[in-house]
């Protein structure tokens, strides 16, 4: 590579188009009422419908229409009184009627936007990005190409199908081209992504699981001249399997434009497809004869006629949008910027909110998720969310430690209990028998015993030599196994020998 | 016992007289006698018509209280799925199939406890209308057996004629029950579009195809109509809305001061001088029995075949595409090395025949990039003229009436190369399907000229199919009054027929 990122902005403006297939994490599928779990058995979440056995019909799951409305709501968009289901006819041996239901000029959400912000040289700037449509559509089933190198179908031996994601439903966003970004744009679309995985996931409408593919990313990119307003030839990237290879995926076409561009040539209109491990693209089927979809309006689904009514109902029903609510959350908790990013990338805080809600102090709450739990999530390898620890446990032992009832050091070895499977907070006190001693007498007793065995020390401490009271201190703590609470130790100490804290 | 009408058969039933069994046996007896000749069966059930027939004299021993068809029998139509019994739509593609689930229809027939003999012969996927195109060879007329019985669905209104069955289902997209019931003197209705669900019915057009009953009277078909019908949610296009009184309306026949529109662009210029003689006559006697005449206007009639030859080939295009060896039927090719494309393409060469290769590349070119606004779209807009048509013409009228079709049958080979012919057969019944609307055809006697059957057709609005059933169940008995006797008892015997 000859170029560099900056001579490429230096000299050329990038114009993007995203399209985003979300999975819907509805129960059933789009047009028949199989399962939608994913990692069954081949072929056994099947049915006459999604086989397309002849004589099987479509019905339309309500829910999907419901998800996607929201997610149009959501997206800033018109939600069309009157939509249509098309076919998009191809031959291919993973999809059963060798045509998608889809939708084409009639889509049921419209013209919306995005705003994302990202850091710029000039500081934070907000991106708007324009929804063109919103529509609804089914997945394909699944070919496993065997034998041959690639895994693909050129040279493969033989393919297996399974049909098991044949008609889950899917939701197509695409957005209307997006100049202006300029040397922003791969992180732009990056946080576009990231945004809209956001949003979807407080709607609860889908898994958003990059890597299972429940959200997947196709990136167009083409290159003009600073300046022109005609529009290069674009590429289609595909197989982006998450938010770093967005931005990677966009960047190296960038690049790889930019060169062809340089060198007098050509660049192809085609589908790309992004390979992980080198952050290059490599060529798929060319788009340069366009393939005829043979499109027509769907004739064994009626029109899908949204009531005003339900959709206003529906918009009374969505969730703050996380960018929004994230700003309200960072202004109440008076958190600065840094520690704000640092919950998002570790991806706690709806786990910190919700420790919140239940009582706990923002600070205390924010320490153990993103302190004690995260480390012992990275010695585990595990994701946070994935440990055996809720926000309820979290706020209990907050507040156990709040009413003295904990130390800071018991209330690890219980979040460590929880964690390692032992039960409830209360179930692991109990079980391993942690308490604090706060019982004064007995603490007196010990503090007694503890000058008696230290008369030189004790001597030092009744002078005022108070940076003696530690090892006093220390042989309290040792005598009651180290259950009780250290400051309350040390205001007592020094009561008993007549000194107050200088 | 096989020439009684089925209300006969079922009262029969009811009173003790005769089982099921004995019935089913009498027309499986029939079926054995001359189905060699007519070919109206490319499956009988024997077994398992015997068993449901056992099973519903059973329930009747038993002082069930039953539908009231329950243990007479029924020719399937081979486009509707039956689980277990082979299903091939005429076709050498799904030979061997047999669907793992009942059609919506056929869910409804064993509901109503009728016997189903077996699947009928048709045009390969409903495409045709003289049966000829089937891939298992033709069914004959039994009024003629040189001449053909109508298609798509020649093989269940043959079966009725020829008293292999009392009762069939058929299928209409173009007129693919009412033209053969015209040829063969029987009676064919197709309800309302959404009236009797389409799961389970293989797609020919989507927007076009309705399955209905074919029976030899009209109340027959009225008893057949409501045990099929009614709203189902595995269609999203069937009507959510209570079925149309059919067979009050067939049992009181009723005609005083309904207006009965005659669609004038529907006769005249290429209708059979014997086809127009009956129609006049049948006006007559409606007249007579109170009926108002008028005469109505559709003048986008003409565009009506056209347009229908757009809309049903663009759609079986997309319709037939799931037919590519991958899952069921017929695979071809499938040697060491072979892509899945090549599978594909060999088996759809080898699996379909000749007509429904024309529709699937004429249907592909109407919907291709650049053609489709010119073809398609234009069809569509056809359609809605059609459907202003009819709207205008049910403000002057109740129902419309025309010829079914413009000739009686004619002979098998005659038409075969010249699909233009072929097609002017359903010029008549077509409008009906563009509109959704519903339609019949009765008998109305014989062609002087050639003694063979002319049909009557009846066409009533969306969802008001009782009007077709009033008309017709008024015209059968004018014409019984007139004939002394059913049209069919002076059809030819046929060889070792009962």
């Amino acid at each position: 590579m000859s170029l560099t990122y900056d001579d490429v902005v230096a000299k050329y403006e990038p114009v993007l188009g995203l399209e985003v297939h979300v999975e819907l994490n509805t129960k059933s599928k789009m047009f028949c009422g199989c399962s939608t779990i994913f990692g069954a058995e081949p072929n056994t979440q099947t049915c006459p419908v999604c086989l397309a056995l002849p004589g099987a019909l479509p019905t339309v799951n309500e829910k999907a229409i419901e998800s996607t409305i929201k997610i149009g709501l959501a997206l800033n968009c018109s939600i069309a009184p009157f939509s249509r289901f098309a076919r998009k006819n191809y031959f291919y041996p993973d999809m059963p009627k060798n045509f998608q239901i889809s939708q084409y000029d009639e889509p049921i959400c419209v013209n919306g936007y995005v705003d994302v912000e990202i850091e710029t040289d000039e500081g934070p700037k907000v991106f708007r990005i324009e929804v063109e449509r919103v529509h609804m559509e089914e997945d394909t089933g699944k070919s496993l190409h065997v034998g041959g190198a690639t895994g693909r179908i050129h040279g493969a031996e033989y393919s297996l199908l399974d049909y098991n994601r044949a008609g889950i439903p899917l939701v197509e966003i695409v957005t209307k081209i997006v100049p202006g970004t300029g040397k922003y744009a791969p992180e732009v679309a990056k946080a576009y992504v990231a945004e809209l995985r956001d949003i979807l996931r407080s709607l609860g409408v889908s898994d958003v699981k990059m890597e299972q593919g429940s959200l997947r990313c196709d990136a167009n990119v083409s290159l003009r001249l600073i300046g022109s307003d005609v529009l290069g030839t674009r590429s289609e990237t595909k197989n982006v399997n998450s938010l770093r290879s967005v931005e990677r995926a966009i960047r190296g076409e960038m690049i790889r434009h930019a060169e062809r561009l340089n060198n007098g040539e050509r660049v192809v209109q085609e589908t790309r497809h992004f390979q992980e491990d080198t952050g290059l693209t490599r060529s798929g089927r060319s788009k340069e004869q366009a393939e005829d979809y043979r499109y027509f309006p769907e004739p064994d689904l009626v029109p899908v006629a949204p009531d005003a009514a339900w959709i206003e109902q529906l918009r009374a029903t969505l969730p703050e949008r996380p960018s929004i609510h994230r700003k309200r959350l960072q202004e109440q908790w008076a958190v600065p910027d840094k520690e704000m990013s640092a919950m998002i990338n570790a991806d706690v805080l709806d786990v910190v909110e919700a420790t919140v809600a239940l009582g706990a102090d923002p600070a205390k709450a924010r320490g153990w998720w993103l302190g004690e739990i995260s480390r012992i999530a990275n010695e585990k390898d595990v994701a946070i969310k994935d440990l055996p620890i809720a926000a309820s446990d979290v706020a209990e032992i907050v507040a156990l430690v709040n009413a003295g009832d904990l130390t800071d050091k018991l209330a690890r070895q219980v979040v460590e209990g929880v964690i390692a499977g032992e039960g409830k907070p209360a179930a692991v006190i109990a079980a391993r028998g942690i308490k604090v001693v706060n019982d004064d007498s007995a603490l007196m007793a010990a503090i007694e015993r503890a000058c008696a065995g230290q008369p030189e020390t004790t001597q030092k401490v009744r002078d005022g030599h108070l940076p003696a009271a530690g090892a006093l201190i220390g042989m309290v703590m040792k005598d009651t196994k180290g259950q009780a609470d250290a400051a309350k130790v040390r205001a007592l100490l020094l009561a008993h020998l007549g000194q107050s804290e200088g | 016992m096989i020439r009684n009408s089925a209300s006969e058969m079922a009262s029969k039933l009811a009173s003790g007289e005769i089982t099921s069994v004995a019935l089913t046996q009498a027309h499986l007896d029939q079926i054995s006698a001359v189905d060699k000749d007519v070919h109206a069966f490319l499956h009988v059930d024997t077994e398992g018509a015997l068993a449901q027939a056992a099973a519903v004299d059973a329930k009747r021993k038993s002082g069930e209280k039953l539908s009231p068809l329950a243990g007479v029998p029924l020719a399937l139509k081979d486009v509707m799925t039956q689980k277990g019994i082979p299903t091939t739509c005429g076709s050498k593609i799904l030979e061997g199939w047999r669907p793992p689930y009942d059609s919506t229809v056929v869910v409804n027939l064993k509901k109503n406890d009728i016997v189903i003999l077996g699947k009928t012969n048709m045009d390969e996927f409903a495409m045709g209308s003289s049966t000829e195109n089937s891939a298992y060879g033709p069914t004959h007329n039994p009024w003629d057996l040189t001449r053909i019985p109508g298609g798509s669905g020649g093989g269940s209104a043959a079966s009725l004629a020829a008293f292999e069955a009392p009762l069939a289902i058929g299928t209409d997209t173009g007129g693919s029950i009412r033209q053969p019931a015209a040829v063969t003197g029987t009676v064919g209705v197709k309800p309302t579009y959404g009236g009797v669900s389409r799961y389970g019915l293989v797609a020919f057009s989507s927007s076009l195809d309705q399955a209905g009953p074919c029976a030899r009277t009209v109340l027959d078909a009225a008893l057949l109509h409501e045990a099929i019908a009614g709203h189902d949610p595995k269609d999203s296009t069937s009507i959510n809305a209570p079925v149309p009184a059919v067979v009050a309306a067939a049992k009181s026949g009723n005609v005083k001061g309904l207006k009965i529109g005659v669609v004038k662009e529907l006769n005249g210029d290429g209708y059979q001088k014997g086809v127009r003689t009956r129609f006049e006559e049948s006006l007559e006697l409606l007249a007579a029995a109170g009926a108002e005449i008028v005469e109505v206007s559709a003048p986008n009639f003409e565009y009506a075949l056209a347009a229908y030859y757009l809309i049903a080939p663009s759609e079986c295009s997309s319709n037939l595409a799931r037919f590519d060896a991958m899952r069921y039927g017929l695979r071809v090719g499938d040697s060491e090395g072979a892509s899945a494309e090549l599978v594909m393409n060999l088996t759809r060469e080898v699996g379909f025949g000749r007509e429904v290769k024309r529709r699937i590349i004429l249907g592909t070119y109407a919907l291709s990039s650049g053609y489709y606004d010119a073809y398609y779209g234009s069809a569509q807009k056809v359609r809605t003229l059609i459907t202003q048509d009819f709207n205008k013409a049910f403000e002057k009228a109740d129902v419309l009436v025309s010829p079914t079709c413009p000739t009686t049958a004619f002979k098998i080979g005659e038409k075969a190369n010249d699909p233009l012919a072929m097609y002017l057969n359903d010029i008549a019944t077509i409008p009906v399907n563009m509109a959704g609307i519903g339609g019949m055809s009765l008998p109305s006697g014989v062609a002087e000229e050639d003694g063979l059957p002319v049909g009557f057709q009846i066409m009533s609005p969306v969802m008001k199919d009782d009007r077709m059933y009033s008309v017709g169940a008024a015209l059968e008995a004018a014409l019984l009054s007139k004939w002394g006797a059913p049209l069919l008892s002076t059809i030819p015997a046929l060889a070792g027929s009962k």
